[in-house]
Parts: structure tokens; sequence; C-alpha cells
């Protein structure tokens, strides 16, 4: 009996973290490949996938209070800058045109980023509180709006639109990882910190999901009357909610910025938001591990899409020609984001699932 | 006083652009639940298409054709994209309309190019005095054709057989559909209706300024304003974008002398905080219904 694989005695085993010993295998896998990597591919490629798993933690984040409480945000950008401009102004020297306090360690900057932007989530619950579905959405669009304009004339701290302020200074244990030293190139510094960030925030989000919070979360979305019957607070669920997920915004934001160094007030707006959005969907809804895949692959799509004049000839790689590349990535953004709904609407986590139930019955797959 | 006057004409006119667009909105939420985000990207195409369309058919032909193409346009798009989806949650409805509205601006852009493309309005920036103040013709033209407009859309929908069709549909989809209604048709009409809108206030927003790849922003003013109206309501839809409007104009106006410390051009945000105000006072809107649930 001890041999089976999905034989379970218990509620315990059933609901463990890493309930099946393919998921053990497949994840110790992933963590290898992923800790290899730095040594393995370019340092331009290990930024792009760095701001790939920084991504991740903020559509995980999103996920939280959109897949999982049901409660559509779009107001995500907001969040992301609150903790992108926190991290900055906290670790920033303090210059005449930018204010800021030179506390340059790391696991003080980040925490603090995803405070107060888990604060700023409490303070918009109230009103979200109160409404639902739709009209929810467009509150928060608001905010993204509000925030946008305060950003843009509050130029003491994000050091005003078009020029910007250099973004948090990642030093940790007195090593400073945003430059190279005689062991790694920044590159790769960057790429080990983003991943390991992502697994903690990752493992820390999936116990939350799989814990009475997490199913409180889950009958509030299918449907909040239902579960304030069965006794579950529903203010209470919502705020924390936001909060939890406004906190990984903020975490996101802080270090969003930090491979590129700079970043102007432009950057937090309307299409960042439908991005998040996007991650999540293309990802797979109220899933942790689609949301980490639709982050990866939004960030990469650009540089995928970048490679297409080579194979067809009649996309141009410039701002010239009929068919430039930039109107394909725009174009096959809008595209997927349909396709994805309409044809698999649980993502490439709905993918993965299929494609794994393919090959455990195989060959009497049908 | 002239500049109060002026002003509130200035507001009035861009809040009847806004109107229009909320009407649009609105008349899509009604049949089908959903907020179409692809509005902005109509709005542009319609703006565009007349931009070209209007040296060889004259402004106001252009102004028809464009209109009755758009609407077509939505018509289908709302037939290939948005049919399949009858049935599943609305917000993924929303977010494929917002996939619709960058596929359409894209395609859009790279007929606008880099430069801004004139609209070959007869009105431009003059002016005419109006009760003593002086005031941009196209505003007055703007406060006209949205009365026209609107009345225009309230005879449609009290009097004739297929706006009680679709009144029908907004009140139960299941019932209407056990009476004869087609809510297939409905659906489409109400995209197309909502596309004529868009495009009708993507030429008044290109009067005067011309149309470049950044108009379609004006669009989500009408955001706030089927907020505060209510998603519901068309009379709604109307106070509030003129009320969003008004609010915009007013503060850009007076808030350099009563409230410097918002910062300049908080004007264009104003309609979001109202929003923001009118929601915590009435969670549904000013006109809007207050969902009544049953488990």
């Amino acid at each position: 009996m001890k041999g089976r694989p999905e034989l379970y005695t218990s509620y315990g085993q059933d609901m463990a973290f890493l309930n099946t010993r393919p998921k053990r295998a497949w994840s110790g896998g992933l963590l290898v490949i992923a800790l290899l990597m730095p040594f393995l591919i370019t340092d331009d490629l290990l930024q792009l996938l760095a701001t790939g798993f920084v991504a991740a933690i903020g559509a995980i984040g999103l996920n939280i209070v959109t897949g999982y409480a049901g409660q559509v945000s779009l107001g995500h950008a907001f969040f992301l800058a609150i903790g992108a401009y926190t991290a900055a102004a906290l670790s920033g020297p303090e210059t005449g045109r930018v204010i800021g306090f030179g506390i340059t360690s790391l696991p003080v900057w980040l925490l603090a980023s995803g405070l107060v932007a888990a604060l700023f989530g409490v303070l918009v619950a109230p009103v979200a509180v109160r409404l639902r579905g739709l009209y929810l959405a467009i509150v928060t669009l608001g905010l993204v709006f509000l925030g946008e304009h305060v950003f843009r004339e509050w130029t003491s701290l994000t050091g005003g639109p078009g020029v910007g302020r250099p973004a948090a200074i990642p030093e940790l244990f007195g090593v400073r990882l945003d430059q190279d030293n005689s062991v790694l190139t920044a590159a790769q510094m960057l790429y080990l910190l983003m991943f390991v960030l992502l697994v903690i925030f990752g493992v820390l989000a999936r116990n939350l999901v799989r814990s009475r919070v997490g199913r409180a979360f889950a009958a509030v979305r299918d449907r909040d009357l239902a579960a304030s019957v069965i006794g579950v607070d529903l203010t209470r669920y919502k705020v924390l909610a936001f909060a939890v997920s406004s906190f990984y915004a903020g975490v996101a934001g802080a270090l969003l910025f930090v491979v590129n160094g700079f970043f102007d007030p432009g950057s937090f707006n309307l299409l960042l938001s439908v991005q998040y959005i996007a991650m999540v969907l293309i990802g797979g809804a109220g899933t942790i591990s689609g949301a980490v895949m639709g982050a990866l692959f939004i960030t990469l799509l650009p540089r995928i899409t970048r490679e297409l004049p080579a194979v067809l000839p009649f996309i141009s790689g410039d701002a010239t020609g009929v068919v430039t590349v930039f109107q394909v990535e725009a174009v096959l953004y809008g595209v997927l984001i349909i396709v994805f709904l309409i044809v698999e609407p649980r993502g490439l986590f709905g993918i993965w699932v299929r494609v794994r139930n393919y090959w455990r019955t195989w060959p009497f797959s049908y | 006083m002239d500049e109060f006057l002026q002003s509130l004409i200035r507001g009035l006119g861009t809040g009847s652009i806004y109107s229009l667009l909320a009407l649009g909105f609105v008349i899509i939420y009604k049949s089908t639940q959903v907020i179409s985000f692809a509005q902005p990207a109509f709005m542009l195409a319609g703006a565009v298409l007349v931009s070209y369309l209007s040296p060889a058919v004259s402004f106001v032909g252009a102004v028809v054709v464009a209109a009755v193409v758009i609407a077509v346009l939505a018509l289908g798009v709302e037939r290939a994209v948005l049919r399949p989806m009858v049935g599943k949650p609305v917000f993924v409805v929303a977010i494929i309309t917002i996939g619709v509205d960058v596929v359409v601006r894209v395609v859009t852009n790279a007929f606008i190019g880099l430069d801004v493309r004139q609209v070959g309005d007869p009105w431009g920036l003059n002016t005419v005095s109006f009760l003593g103040a002086e005031v941009q013709e196209r505003y007055l033209v703007m406060i006209a054709t949205t009365a026209v407009v609107t009345a225009l859309l309230f005879l449609f929908f009290r009097y004739s057989r297929i706006g009680l069709a679709m009144r029908a549909v907004a009140y139960d989809q299941e019932v209407a559909l056990a009476q004869g209604v087609s809510v297939g048709s409905v659906f489409a009409l109400s995209w197309a209706l909502a596309g004529g809108l868009a495009a009708l206030a993507g030429v008044f927003v290109a009067t005067g300024a011309g149309v470049d790849q950044q108009l379609w922003i004006v669009a989500l003013k009408a955001l706030p304003a089927i907020i505060i109206g209510g998603l519901e309501s068309l009379g709604g839809a109307v106070v509030g974008g003129l009320t969003v409007g008004v609010v915009e104009s007013l503060f850009g106006t007076y808030q350099n002398d009563f409230a410097p410390w918002l910062g300049p051009n908080f004007g264009l945000v104003a309609p979001y905080a109202l929003m923001l105000l009118v929601l915590l006072v009435r969670p549904y809107g000013l006109f809007g219904k207050r969902e009544v649930e049953r488990l």
C-alpha cells in the first residue's frame, strides 16, 4: 500500500505542498536547472529572466486578489509604483534633485516597500468591499490615473516625467549586487537574487492559498453571499486579499527596475496593469505556477517576436516597412489574450494539465 | 463671469463627447452585462476614417460613412470574438475586449503614422459670441449634436420595435428569448450602435486639434462618467458625461487659484477623484440599479 503514488490516507497528505511524487521530481529538477542557468546562458538573457521572475512575484500578488479572491483589480500598476518609489527613496542617496535616505540594505527596503504598499491596499479595500465586479475594476483603474498624476507632479520623489530617478540599490551583507565583482557578474547575482526571492514568495503564496485563508478567498470568489452565510467574514477577507496582493506588488515594484537601474513615473500606467492581468489570465487564474508561467511568457514575448524577422522575411526588424516587428508584438499581445481566453480559459497551466493527463495514462489516453 | 461661462461651455462640449462614449458603454453593458474596453479603438478608428474620407465626400458625408463603417466593424467584432464567450464570466469577456482594443488600435495607428491628421471639420478653432462670452463654435455644435442623438436614441428605445426588444433583453435575457426576441441580434445591434456613437465622438475629439496616436486616451474619461451615472442608466450616462466634462473644465480654469497644492493639470484626473467620492456615497452610481441577490 505504501508505494502507491496517489493513495492518501489523511487530509494532510492530500493537501501537502508537493503531494505527488512527479510533482516533487519536477520541482526539484526545475530548481536545479534554474540554479545552473547563470553559468550556462549569456548575461542579457539572464537579465530578461530576472525581470521575468520579478514580474512573476507581482503576478502572484495579482493572482491572490483576482484569481483566488475574485476581486478584479486593474490597479496593480499603482501598487507596483508605491513599492518602487518606497524602495528607491529609502535606498537612494539624498541629492538636490530627489529625496533619499541611503538605507541600502536589501531586506530592509524590500520589506518596507511591501508594507507601505500593503498599507495602501488596506486603505483602498473599504471602497472595494462595497463594490462588486466591473465597478471595482473601473475604480481600481481610476486609482492608476490618480497615482500617475501624483507621481508626475511629486518631482522630489519621482524625479519627474521623462527624467526619472535611479532604482533601489540592492546591497546584501555589504555586497553590491548590481556591480560585477571577482566571483560573479551583476547579471548573475541579480538573477540568483530574483530567483531565490521568487521561490520564497511563491512558496509563501502557495502555503497561504492552501490554508484556511485561501479556502475563504475561494469561497468569496465563487459566491460571496453564500460565503458570508456559512460564516466567512467578507470584509475581513477582502481587506486581507488586497493587503497581501499589494504587499506582493510592492515587493515586485521595488525589484522591477533594479535590473535596468532607472525608471520614470510614466512607467506605471494602465498598460502595466493590463500586462499583469494578461500574465494572470494567460498563465491561468487561480494557480501560483500559472502566474509564474504567464509572467515569464509575457516578459519573454518581446524577445521572441524580435527573432521573427529572421524566420518571416515580410516582417521588418526596424521601424520602417509595411509590417514592423513592433506592430507584430502589440498585435500578438492582443491576439494572445483573445485566443487564450476563448480556446483555453485555464491558460498555460491548463495546457500543462492536459499534457500531463495525456502522458499519465499513456498509452491509453483516449 | 465670462471666464466661467467659457469654461462651462467648454466643459459641456467635451462632456457631450464623454456622453456619446458613455452611451455606447451603457448600451453594450445593458444588453450583454459587459464593459467593452474596445470603445477607445473604435473612437480612434472613426476619427481616422473621417480624416481619410472628408476630402472626397465632404465632412458631413465622411462622418456618416465613418459611423456606419465603424458600426459594421463593431458588429463584426461582436459576432467573431464576443459571441463565442456568451455565458462566460463578465470579467473574462471584458479582458477580451481589451485584446480587441489593442489589435484594432495597432492597425489604426499604422494609418495615422507619426504626424497629426486633420479631419477637415468646418469649425476649427473659430469662436462665436454666445450670451456675451466668446466661445468656440465646435463646443456648441457638440452640445447640439449630442442633444439630438440622445433624443433620437430615447425615441428609438421608447417607441421602436427593436428598441423594445433591446429593453426586454436588458431586463431579462432568458424571458426575452422565450418571447421570441432574437437575443443574438440585440447583442450585435448594441455593439453596432456603440461603435457608431464612438466614431461620432472620435470625430468631435479630433475637431480643432486633429488625430494622433494618443487620441484614444480621451475615451477612458467615459469610464468615470458611466460609474458616476450608474452602469445601467442611459440618462445617467449623459448626466455623468456632462458632469465629468464640466468638472474637468472648471478644475482646469480655477484650481490654480484655490487649490494649487493639487498640482497643475489636476483637472485631467479630477473625474476619477469625483468617481471615488460618488461611489463612497452611492456604490451603484447616481442612477444605477441596486442589485438584489439571492442564494
